[in-house]
């Protein structure tokens, strides 16, 4: 690719653009929320909310994930200046389905939350794994990225077991049918495979 | 009971395209999401376009064990399902079912019984009179309907084969057919599907064959032609499509309980008491509620526990799960 944008591209197109698009999924939530076109929410509409966010937050993760392997391939680091927005999109769809556990389907009933958070694993690795994202979405201004110097990058390197976290969150909520949830378990072992034969190569 | 049957009419060109784009736009928005590779690999049959007419049963027997609670929607009734043979989806068997053909239909009865060999499904249904069942359903992943089921009491159907002193269990058997069961060519379950009651379960007379549900015949996705329904018990017991039913000595090995013997019992009789290793089974959803309905109780034996509780007497309950 010899297409570099410059700063003044990235700053008033292309983050615009990968906004609005991020906000898609939403967006489509939305309309299925107020069942427009009849797309509607299904017979269970406090599940399809739940595992519509869940899925996203997912996606989004790994999106993010994949920017860096993605500027190695490009051999240009423009694409990094878009992996906050991205990793606070992540962040956000993954606090909703976390809100949509809830407040939809808990009912926010104290004493059913604390002992589903303990007693079932998978909800446990989920709430892990959204503990440890709160501190990266926390951090991830600049102000928080000069005042933490070299240990910035440290600390947000908490996103590779966040997301493996979440990975096997998914896949041990699964009844049967594994398949998606490993799908997407191979995505993640992919970018973080890269990772680590790049380090080896240096 | 009257049943209106839908009248056949031609729609116009325009309608036509209306409801495509509809369903065009509709599918776009859903599948943001949705289409797994599970789906995909559900094989090459095509989306359900026409269901099949279900026919209409005609007048119907009340029963004392129908409930009065609210009953679901025709919707949620027919497009929430699980029946992995089209897939593991719960809208799967509603989109994948077109190509059954349920009718004509013969059921094979075997082992201890005086009478054995293969029925039509008009052989075993002719000579019974349908009966409403109104009856809570409850899935074991803790979500429950209510479901006006028509059929006949299976301790009716099965005492005219005669089981022999020997029939201490009974043993049922889903129809194989990947052909015009997609779900059935991935190796998710050991196909074909199978489930067991104990014969005491079996002649219980809240157990029921049923043959239609809203007054009609059973549409695909809910196991036509024939299906067992055992209301307290988790739905997976509540086996569909049967093709099988044997009388056996010992207990027969039933499909979940071979897939997971630690989360799925043989009893599966619904249980707040006793959770799923994954989640908890104290409380249920109920289908057709809106974004802010709260969770329900879950009820011993599924609310059936005065007709049912003395099958189990002296039975651990924690152990036979
Ligand atoms: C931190 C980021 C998280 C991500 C990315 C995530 C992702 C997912 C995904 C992909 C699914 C499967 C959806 C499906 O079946 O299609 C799921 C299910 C679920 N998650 Fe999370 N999760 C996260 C955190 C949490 C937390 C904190 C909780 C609760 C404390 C939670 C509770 C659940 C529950 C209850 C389900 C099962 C929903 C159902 O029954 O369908 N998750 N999650």
């Amino acid at each position: 690719m010899t297409l570099v944008p410059g700063k003044q591209q990235i700053r008033f197109i292309i983050k615009p653009i990968v906004f609005v698009l991020a906000m898609l999924p939403l967006a489509l939530l939305c309309l299925r929320i107020f069942n427009i076109y009849g797309s509607g929410l299904g017979p269970n509409p406090i599940e399809t909310v739940q595992d519509y966010l869940g899925i996203w937050g997912l996606r989004f993760i790994l999106i993010s994930l994949a920017i860096t392997p993605a500027a190695w391939l490009i051999k240009k680091p423009w694409p990094i200046r878009l992996r906050r927005m991205l990793g606070l999109f992540a962040f956000t769809y993954c606090l909703l389905h976390f809100l949509a556990w809830l407040i939809l389907d808990q009912s926010l009933d104290i004493s059913a939350i604390i002992s589903d958070v303990i007693k079932r694993p998978f909800i446990t690795l989920g709430t892990l794994a959204l503990l440890l994202l709160i501190p990266l979405a926390v951090t991830s201004t600049k102000g928080w990225q000069i005042r933490l110097g070299a240990r910035w990058a440290n600390l947000h390197r908490l996103v590779y077991p966040a997301a493996i976290l979440i990975c096997w969150h998914y896949y041990w909520q699964v009844k049967l049918d594994t398949i998606d949830a490993l799908l997407y378990c191979a995505v993640l072992a992919a970018l973080l495979g890269v990772r680590l034969w790049k380090r080896r190569r240096l | 009971m009257l049943i209106r049957v839908k009248q056949k009419s031609t729609p116009a060109p325009s309608e036509i395209a209306s409801e495509a784009e509809y369903q065009n736009r509709r599918s776009f928005i859903r599948s943001m999401g949705f289409v797994g590779a599970s789906t995909l690999l559900g094989g090459t049959a095509c989306a359900q376009e026409n269901p099949p007419e279900t026919r209409s049963l005609g007048p119907l027997l009340k029963s004392q064990y129908s409930t009065d609670q609210t009953v679901n929607s025709y919707a949620d009734v027919t497009q929430y399902n699980n029946f992995y043979e089209f897939g593991t989806g719960k809208e799967d068997p509603y989109e994948y079912s077109g190509q059954f053909k349920p009718l004509p239909w013969s059921v094979r009865i075997e082992g201890a019984a005086d009478i054995t060999g293969d029925f039509s499904y008009e052989d075993i249904i002719q000579s019974h009179a349908l009966e409403e069942r109104i009856y809570r359903m409850r899935c074991v992943e803790a979500w429950s309907m209510v479901i006006p089921w028509v059929g006949i009491p299976l301790a009716d159907v099965l005492k005219r084969f005669k089981p022999t002193s020997n029939a201490k269990y009974v043993s049922f058997e889903t129809v194989y057919r990947p052909s015009q069961m997609p779900g059935q060519r991935r190796p998710i379950l050991d196909w074909p599907y199978r489930e067991g009651l104990t014969i005491e379960e079996a002649m219980n007379p809240l157990t029921i064959l049923a043959v239609g549900v809203f007054g009609k015949s059973l549409p695909n996705q809910n196991g036509a032609p024939l299906r067992l329904v055992v209301p307290w018990k988790y739905g997976f017991k509540s086996i569909k499509s049967i093709n099988k039913i044997g009388f056996t000595e010992t207990q027969p090995a039933t499909t979940w309980n071979d897939a997971g013997a630690y989360e799925y019992g043989f009893y599966a009789n619904v249980n707040p008491e006793v959770d799923h290793p994954r989640w908890s089974q104290a409380r249920e959803r109920r289908i057709g509620g809106g974004l802010f309905d709260a969770k329900q109780p879950t009820l011993m034996f599924n609310g059936y526990a005065d007709e049912v509780a003395g099958l189990y007497s002296g039975l651990d309950l924690q152990r036979n799960f």
